[in-house]
């Protein structure tokens, strides 16, 4: 089933929350996302899929809507922006620890405090190092397109049930506003109680009757008062990020086969870039792009393996440089010049900013003569 | 079920004839609750309630942070374990989700009328298909007895040590007189379980909260007035007097509100 159209990412999101067959959406407005929760009240897809809309009072109230509704078994989603997801950090440790699967959306704007409503990159240390409180993942998808906006809603629940945690996609406003063609996923039904009692026999769905009865009382919880048992618990739940980041790395990588200088950059600021090196291309300069599509499990090892023969990276980012920190990590040889760029306070920075310092950095490197 | 007062064995001639057990749903398990506590006399009469109900198979509990916290490890049902406060919010989604589930919080007043007061206001006012159960024993028990918003006026707590200062910490917090006035509420009563009286009252209470839930008839609330005998530092007999003289003086016991009859006969 074809069905392209052209629409904002936020817009997007909200058409693949129904389309992937998400039984509750909770959330609370704010810009620059507050289309999502606009965009289902219009489509009402109780009346469809019977899928639960709901406003909440505060993202504090969506964050645990959404503990309730994942304790259930159900696929359920919520949407926000960086200040909200502030408010989410408690609940977002308390789903990873009684490892519920869940979907929560940050389109990011800039801090700190009130900050702006413009677009911005500055939740990276949030989302992608945990923000709540305790020893917890989450996988991180960072969408650069509307498409994008579409597949990852899919992929992220894929996610959050493959490892019963929940997954963070962290778009930003500029990914969230902006209008793009997108092909929207074909219409999955919802599951029904029988399908999840059989995929989640966990969930604190009622012991049943009939068929579908269980003897044994199902209990969500993150508590673990014996100090063993927790320890035990935490050691489960490393197992799982190690294997996520063995096995759910996404990275797109451009022109990095011979390039001497590398950018790093995710989201709105990864199209920027793309720009930048086809522009530098064009002049003849070994310029390449590393594009970490997942924040967590972080692509460590495509950026190891570029720095072989790099000569210097460039993180840019709409912030005052948080993912560099990884992206230092990764190369692990500090004699490698690694830079900062980003412009914050919702300011973008242009294809011609990022060349700018590229060619500072390749000069006092001695990459451009 | 308890038949008498004060029956327990009832002998007739030579047999010996039982009419009082430990409910079917209350595990055999010894509770952590401190000798005279209130939590555990309503633990059993929400494990009867369910059973009475026959609700065994859709019941969804979630429980507090507090000193019921370990409530799901004595009745034999499936249970949710909320963050401070949010056992509400928790509810109204698994709630929405379920709608032929009987869901229900079990919180105490810190949870429910200091941190967690918005999302029990809201799933309230949205008339949430829910039922609430309250326990106030005027005290923060669990993190070692400080005050609770509902801690009476004068009474002496670890952080309220001269006793509660209206000019320095408010008043008592009527949270089920505040409930009555929202649209979407259909039962809120004030009980406890003090004498055997009003034991079974409580749990007509609670009964009555459960049905309103399973047959989606709108938000019930049923505050216990509560003893916490460990962190008002007084003896289980102490307490309960204690209870009895001040705290149903400013927290009387009775319906504050009961639509359940109308919203059974507007059903469909
Ligand atoms: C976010 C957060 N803040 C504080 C606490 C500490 N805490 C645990 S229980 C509790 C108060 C419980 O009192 P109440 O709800 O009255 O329950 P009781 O123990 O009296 O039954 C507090 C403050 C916590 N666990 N989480
Ligand atoms: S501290 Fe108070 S509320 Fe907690 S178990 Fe003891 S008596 Fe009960
Ligand atoms: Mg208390």
């Amino acid at each position: 089933m074809e069905d392209i159209k052209l629409m904002k990412g936020n817009e997007v999101l909200a058409h693949a929350a129904v389309r992937c067959g998400v039984d509750g959406y909770f959330g609370y407005p704010i810009t620059p996302q507050s289309e999502v929760l606009e965009t289902l009240s219009e489509l009402r897809p109780w009346k469809t899929t019977g899928m639960v809309v709901l406003q909440a009072e505060s993202e504090v109230a969506s964050i645990n809507m959404v503990y309730g509704g994942a304790s259930v078994g159900k696929r359920v989603m919520t949407s926000t922006s960086s200040p909200g997801l502030s408010l989410m950090c408690e609940g977002l440790s308390y789903l990873a620890g009684a490892e519920l699967p869940c979907v929560v959306i940050d389109v990011s704007r800039g801090g700190p405090g009130l900050g702006t409503i413009q677009a911005s990159q500055a939740d990276y240390f949030q989302v992608v190092k945990g923000g709540g409180h305790g020893d917890y993942r989450m996988p991180v998808l960072a969408p650069n397109s509307v498409q994008e906006m579409n597949d990852f809603v899919d992929l992220a629940f894929e996610l959050a049930f493959k490892y019963l945690n929940p997954v963070v996609i962290l778009a930003d406003g500029v990914i969230g506003q902006m209008m793009e063609k997108v092909r929207l996923s074909p219409q999955k039904p919802r599951r029904t109680e029988a399908q999840i009692r059989e995929e989640c026999p966990w969930a604190a769905l009622g012991k049943g009757s009939g068929p579908m009865q269980r003897k044994e009382r199902n209990i969500v919880t993150s508590c673990y008062i014996d100090p063993e048992t927790m320890e035990r618990h935490n050691h489960k739940l490393q197992e799982k990020y190690d294997r996520m980041e063995r096995d759910e790395v996404r990275v797109e990588e451009m022109e990095t086969a011979d390039a001497e200088y590398i950018l790093v950059a995710y989201g709105a600021s990864s199209r920027i870039c793309a720009k930048v090196v086809e522009d530098a291309r064009a002049e003849g300069l070994r310029v390449g792009l590393i594009r970490p599509i997942t924040l967590f499990p972080f692509p460590a090892a495509t950026i190891r393996r570029a720095a072989e023969h790099a000569k210097g990276f460039l993180s840019v980012e709409l912030s005052m440089g948080q993912m560099i920190e990884d992206v230092r990590m990764a190369i692990g040889n500090a004699a490698m010049p690694v830079r900062h760029f980003g412009r914050t306070g919702g300011i973008i920075h242009s294809p011609r900013e990022v060349y700018d310092a590229l060619k500072q950095l390749m000069t006092e490197t001695g990459g451009l003569q | 079920m308890m038949t008498e007062e004060t029956a327990i064995l009832e002998t007739t001639g030579t047999e010996t004839e039982k009419v009082y057990d430990r409910p079917r749903l209350l595990l055999d398990t010894t509770m952590h609750y401190c000798p005279g506590c209130s939590h555990g006399t309503v633990h059993k009469l929400v494990a009867e309630a369910i059973d009475e109900l026959g609700a065994e198979d859709r019941a969804i509990g979630i429980t507090p942070v507090g000193c019921a916290a370990f409530l799901y490890n004595y009745i034999d049902i499936d249970w949710i374990q909320a963050s401070h406060g949010r056992a509400p919010a928790v509810a109204t989604a698994a709630k929405r989700l379920c709608p032929d589930k009987l869901v229900f919080t079990y919180q105490g007043d810190g949870d429910l009328a200091a941190i967690g007061t918005a999302e029990a206001i809201h799933a309230a006012n949205r008339g949430d298909n829910i039922a609430i159960i309250f326990i106030n024993n005027a005290i923060y028990g669990m993190t070692g007895g400080q005050m609770a918003p509902t801690t009476l006026l004068g009474m002496k707590t670890a952080t309220t040590p001269m006793g509660r200062d209206a000019a320095l910490n408010g008043y008592p917090f009527k949270v089920a007189d505040m409930l009555t006035l929202l649209d979407g509420v259909t039962y809120v009563t004030r009980q406890s379980v003090n004498t055997p009286a009003n034991v079974r009252r409580a749990k007509k209470a609670i009964k009555k909260a459960f049905e309103n839930s399973i047959q989606n008839r709108g938000f019930s609330f049923v505050e216990i007035v509560a003893t916490c005998n460990s962190g008002w530092k007084l003896s289980p007999v102490a307490a309960n007097r204690w209870m009895e003289e001040n705290m149903h003086a400013t927290y009387p016991l009775g319906d504050l509100k009961d639509l359940s009859a109308q919203a059974a006969a507007t059903e469909k």
